[in-house]
């Protein structure tokens, strides 16, 4: 059963649901009264260099900056859309769905746009057709050939037959550019893995276990330096010992080689461990985030950087 | 009220973190940071550069990391301002164009108004290929990069003199938010070439534990998540102070969510505290 499924079952109490709403709406009522009373959510802009820049209430107070209608209508859609999603830990709805399918939709097509002006028109068709691309849709591009140009039919041909697969006939021509990819991206991947992960790990792992540290003047020996580092060099080496041992297993667990196994077991519990407490301190760091840009940038509940007048900030 | 506590519904303990995050942040509580010894090592590695030295900077991230990677993305590039470094700017994402947009003019267009565009800092933007782009950029940068994000050519462009490949500039940081980033930097990058390139970075909480183990000898230093971020920030403010005191608060982004991380992972311990104790009451008045 999905996640969403499983919150979907569990129906609050009328009672409940009845404060929920009423609290909503008293939330709602705040912020409209916000927005009104002191135009929480308002981006300021001001013209430099031919172009508007963000500026600050400060610069509004003073004159030199005007609100900006797009900008502000931008901070109130990220602000309902943040929430939107949010609404999700209470149950799933309607609202996730739409900010969810936006986001996805959005997505695609900035990745479309982005990939075609920054790579086909610059790296393939400016290439081939270099005069009549800087011509008409990149000036800054020279219009000069490249020795070599027609080499760029290749990725052309090979990019065409890859869209073949759209095609209600041939789907097969696609799975040639398809081969190329995959053989260039394992051949690019298996060098890159085995020269970064495993030569370059067994050699960082193979060092003197004994450390000696110099002092900072390089001319006595930091005993302390001294001693830390060796440690952690016998720790590192123990640890990655045991942890090899666990995954031995053409050898039978026991004696010797089932104690080097149990502490592999610590050694690996201690470090999903970390891996979980980073991933907490992430995810806490990902809502602080967007708790800030909602309480600072929309409601102006907050003002860290000092961006705003004082009387701006308060909650009434 | 054992029963009871074990039906919670969870829908209160998302309550009970919202709480915790955003009641420190209304608060606005100041946690002191001290910075460990890779937190100096990665601040070292653009400190000793001396000014004018080219350094490539990969927004390798999208909003969806901002509350980890912005601060520590804005404090790179502060710090390569204070230095008088020169950026170079490229992104491995395709919102990576955006974020560097939004960097350029949050640090450098606010604080640093003196930088010329293309003399100082310049953004080539984004590429698709992922690690492709790394390999290409190895051999011949220019074959990829013909011009900047705004279309200029790139013979045009002052700061591009001089550089051909990666290995031509002093240092490569790559601000990572997952495939590809840091990861892709170590494999196709500073492993291909460990004295000619080097390379720093800062990362999501997520990625680091998958990280550490390339320090030092193929990722000269790093910042883990938002923790390394505040430190850095600290580094930072101790060396380079604003001019105006009251400017502090801008320089502050990671040390001020440091706050609302405390009382969240004390909830996070007493949560885990007390699943336990309630399964070993469960478990107990089970026998009885």
């Amino acid at each position: 059963m999905a996640y969403g499924e499983h919150m979907a079952l569990e129906k609050p109490p009328a009672k409940t649901r009845w404060i929920a709403g009423v609290l909503l709406l008293a939330a709602g009522g705040y912020v409209v009264w916000r927005a009104a009373a002191l135009g929480c959510g308002t981006v300021y802009v001001v013209a430099a260099d031919e172009e508007l820049t963000v500026a600050s209430p400060w610069e509004a107070m003073a004159g030199i900056a005007q609100p900006s209608l797009g900008r502000t209508i931008g901070v109130w859609v990220a602000a309902l859309l943040t929430l939107a999603i949010f609404s999700f830990l209470y149950k799933d709805n309607p609202l996730y769905k739409l900010a969810e399918a936006l986001f996805v939709g959005v997505s695609a097509a900035y990745w479309m746009v982005v990939a075609f002006w920054t790579t086909l028109v610059p790296n393939l068709f400016g290439k081939l057709f270099p005069a009549w691309i800087s011509a008409t849709l990149m000036p800054g591009l020279s219009p000069e050939r490249e020795a070599g140009w027609y080499w760029y039919f290749v990725p052309l041909v090979l990019g065409l037959m890859l869209l073949w697969r759209l095609a209600p006939r041939g789907a097969w021509i696609a799975a040639w550019p398809l081969a190329f990819i995959m053989g260039a991206t394992a051949g690019i991947r298996l060098v890159g893995f085995l020269q970064a992960d495993f030569l370059n790990q067994i050699g960082a792992t193979i060092r003197p276990a004994v450390v000696v540290v110099s002092s900072a003047h390089g001319q006595a020996v930091d005993w302390t330096a001294s001693v830390g580092a060796t440690v952690q060099a016998l720790l590192l080496l123990a640890g990655v010992l045991c942890c090899l041992t666990y995954f031995f297993f053409s050898v039978e667990h026991r004696g010797l080689v089932g104690q080097a196994a149990r502490i592999g077991i610590w050694v690996l519990m201690i470090t999903f461990g970390a891996a979980f407490g980073y991933t907490v301190m992430a995810r806490i760091a990902l809502l602080a985030g967007r708790l800030e840009f909602l309480l600072n940038d929309w409601l102006w509940l907050i003002d860290p950087a000092g961006t705003r007048p004082p009387d701006w900030t308060s909650w009434w | 009220m054992l029963q009871k506590l074990q039906n919670l519904d969870r829908r209160w303990i998302f309550l009970l973190m919202l709480l915790a995050v955003g009641c420190p942040m209304l608060a606005d509580w100041p946690l002191p940071e001290k910075p460990t010894g890779l937190v100096r090592q990665t601040f070292e590695m653009i400190d000793r550069l001396p000014a004018g030295s080219k350094i490539l900077l990969s927004w390798d991230w999208d909003p969806s990391a901002e509350g980890e990677l912005g601060p520590m993305a804005n404090a790179f590039v502060r710090h390569c301002c204070e230095k008088k470094h020169k950026m170079v700017f490229i992104a491995l994402w395709p919102v990576g164009q955006q974020l560097i947009d939004d960097t350029i003019r949050q640090i450098i267009h606010t604080d640093y108004p003196q930088l010329v565009y293309g003399r100082d800092y310049v953004n080539l933007g984004f590429k698709p290929g992922n690690e492709g782009v790394i390999k290409v950029l190895l051999t011949d940068l220019r074959q990829l990069y013909t011009t900047d994000a705004l279309g200029t050519n790139i013979e045009k462009i002052p700061v591009m003199r001089g550089v051909n490949t990666v290995r031509d500039f002093d240092l490569v940081i790559s601000v990572s938010g997952g495939y590809p980033g840091i990861k892709e930097w170590v494999q196709y990058a500073s492993a291909a070439y460990p004295n000619q390139i080097r390379l720093i970075g800062g990362t999501t909480g997520v990625s680091a534990p998958l990280l550490y183990p390339y320090i030092p000898d193929q990722l000269q230093g790093l910042l883990g998540a938002i923790k390394g971020a505040a430190e850095y920030e600290q580094l930072l403010l101790e060396k380079y102070p604003p001019l105006h005191n009251e400017d502090r608060g801008k320089y502050q982004l990671a040390l001020r969510r440091m706050g609302p991380q405390l009382v969240a992972h004390l909830l996070m311990i007493g949560l885990i505290v007390l699943g336990n104790i309630l399964y070993f009451a469960a478990r107990r008045a089970q026998r009885t």
